[in-house]
């Protein structure tokens, strides 16, 4: 009797430290966004206060406060209510990235159907080469995506950064996990039923294999919100940029507008990461099957 | 029946396909033709470009810089996030923890370059820690290391690159933890097998299918680096982190296309060879 609760309490004990082991670390994971949230709340003299140093002369050195002394909405009311380019650039990113998305789950989903259920010669070969293509760099394929818009003058447009985007083989690839884990004789005996190959697609594929593409749809989302390389080099006039490219241009002048600007930049990610979350960890896994 | 398979593989994979062409193989055709001519008259030129590249100071530092890059950081995100599974699998409520690991990958970089910066300018964040820390236990006094500017900026890269992609490895680690039969762990349990035996003898070697992907797709997301080190020191930043991703850009930027092409059949001709072989041994595997 008494060995038992020593037993339960000695596997609690254990249990305790590898929570705290682990806690460590993820607190210092999520430190820089509690930072951002601080900052955030600060008026501008507070945070001017805290962060002056960083660029005075002298040997004192920034400070913080995770709970600030004079907490304010202040900047998130000057972003909101008197910066109209925010706007237009927070548009800007939200117009890409569903853009981008819908076009992957029109053309990528699809072909992502094509390979798991209909495998034909030279079907494996094709799906290897597009694993490849997924892990090509941006900067090897810059040159040649530049080419291929300068020719279609699609340069500085969101077309030109949209349609080499839905084109990517990434979603494919998550996509095609999801439909592989549908048994193949349930796809048989709606054949033995009658019903078509689109049917099957639409109504046993779909559903079943929606994992994957939801998956698909989680990583592309936080990628596509975080786009850099391919704006920078294809778009150049300011007021086509998303967010992600126009944060960094804040000067450290405006630190408390650079602080909330990012916070709310951060939001659509935050909420997709956290109703998606299962899709996520899913994706990744995904991501990682053997073909 | 099977003429039937290939009309509708060809119904769902061929549009995606023609995209593909478009927007990627026959552009490339186009960088390799290129890359054998001049960039302003387009007169053939044989390996001329390819000379100039492999002459071109930045080019092979760039080269060096990457490839260290990638030797260094990938075996540590790998470890680390092996340890970091092994001891979350152990743990019954590990769904908060596995949430804090992910979250970095739902923030954006911009927003990120403004703590790191924050953090390492010369009187930042961790300079002020390691001031404290000297302080309290009386071993060295004020630190003022410039961490951004110096060859100390490859590091704060490489943790850069840990924090993102903790998550993501952890994550793939435990899916293959899971993949493991616990009857085989108990078996060898009950036939007396300690715990580090286990590990070493059983959970390890079942791993290698997971260390696989796991390098590859770290490889992959490292070359996504570039934007932590663009927007903390710029286009031009301290020799040790200028990488190949600055120099296409800088090349971009100037429009030398000639060398731009030659340099991207290169890359690309390596990394496809090395995705090869790697899927080679993954298939084995």
């Amino acid at each position: 009797m008494d060995w038992r609760i020593l037993k339960k309490i000695g596997k609690g004990v254990k249990q305790f430290f590898l929570f705290m082991a682990l806690l460590l670390p993820a607190l210092l994971i999520i430190l820089p966004i509690l930072l951002l949230l601080s900052g955030s709340l600060m008026d501008t003299w507070e945070l001017g206060g805290y962060i002056g140093p960083a660029f005075a002369d002298g040997n004192e050195f920034v400070s913080w406060k995770f709970l600030p002394d004079y907490p304010t909405f202040a900047g998130y009311g000057k972003l909101l209510f008197e910066t109209p380019q925010f706007f237009v650039l927070f548009w800007n990113s939200m117009k890409l990235a569903v853009c981008i998305l819908t076009g992957q789950l029109l053309v990528a989903v699809p072909a992502a159907w094509g390979f798991a259920v209909y495998q034909v010669r030279g079907s494996r070969g094709l799906l290897a080469l597009y694993v490849a293509l997924m892990l090509l760099p941006f900067q090897v394929t810059m040159l040649s995506s530049y080419l291929v818009l300068n020719e279609l003058s699609l340069l500085n447009t969101h077309k030109a950064i949209i349609l080499p985007a839905v084109f990517s083989t990434f979603p494919v690839f998550l996509s095609y996990g999801g439909f592989k884990s549908i048994p193949y004789q349930m796809l048989e005996a709606a054949r033995v039923d009658g019903a078509g190959e689109l049917i099957i697609f639409v109504r046993l594929g779909l559903p079943l294999g929606k994992s994957g593409l939801l998956s698909a749809m989680v990583l592309g989302f936080l990628e596509y919100w975080n786009l850099m390389e391919q704006p920078m080099a294809f778009l150049e006039d300011k007021y086509l940029w998303p967010l992600s490219l126009y944060l960094p241009e804040i000067t450290w002048g405006q630190a408390g507008f650079a602080f909330c600007a990012s916070i709310v930049t951060l939001i659509p990610a935050v909420f997709v990461f956290v109703i998606g979350q299962d899709y996520l960890e899913q994706g990744i896994i995904y991501s990682g099957l053997k073909e | 029946m099977r003429k039937k398979k290939r009309r509708f593989f060809i119904l769902f994979v061929f549009p995606g396909f023609c995209g593909i062409m478009v927007f990627v193989l026959l552009p490339f055709l186009d960088v390799v033709k290129r890359s054998f001519t001049t960039a302003v008259t387009g007169e053939f030129s044989g390996g001329k470009n390819y000379e100039a590249i492999f002459q071109n100071q930045a080019f092979l530092l760039a080269v060096k810089n990457t490839v260290r890059f990638t030797l260094v950081c990938i075996p540590i995100l790998v470890a680390m996030g092996l340890l970091t599974a092994l001891l979350l699998s152990g743990l019954k409520k590990r769904s908060l923890l596995k949430a804090a690991y992910l979250f970095p990958l739902a923030m954006p970089t911009a927003t990120v370059a403004l703590v790191w910066k924050l953090a390492f300018y010369e009187r930042g964040f961790l300079n002020l820690f390691l001031t404290r820390l000297g302080l309290m236990t009386g071993l060295w006094g004020e630190v003022h290391g410039d961490y951004l500017g110096t060859a100390a900026a490859f590091w704060v890269l490489v943790g850069s690159y840990i924090w993102k992609n903790m998550g993501y490895t952890v994550v793939l680690w435990l899916a293959g933890l899971s993949g493991i039969s616990g009857e085989m762990l108990e078996a060898a349990k009950v036939d007396g097998a300690g715990s580090w035996q286990r590990l070493c003898k059983i959970t390890l070697p079942n791993l290698r299918g997971s260390l696989f992907t796991i390098v590859i797709l770290s490889f992959l997301n490292s070359f996504k680096i570039y934007r932590e080190a663009y927007l903390t020191a710029g286009a031009y930043p301290d020799q040790s982190i200028y990488l190949l991703q600055h120099l296409f850009n800088n090349w971009f930027v100037n429009l030398e296309l000639d060398k731009m092409a030659a340099a991207a059949v290169c890359t690309g001709g390596v990394l496809m060879i090395a995705i090869l072989a790697l899927q080679r041994l993954w298939e084995d595997g």
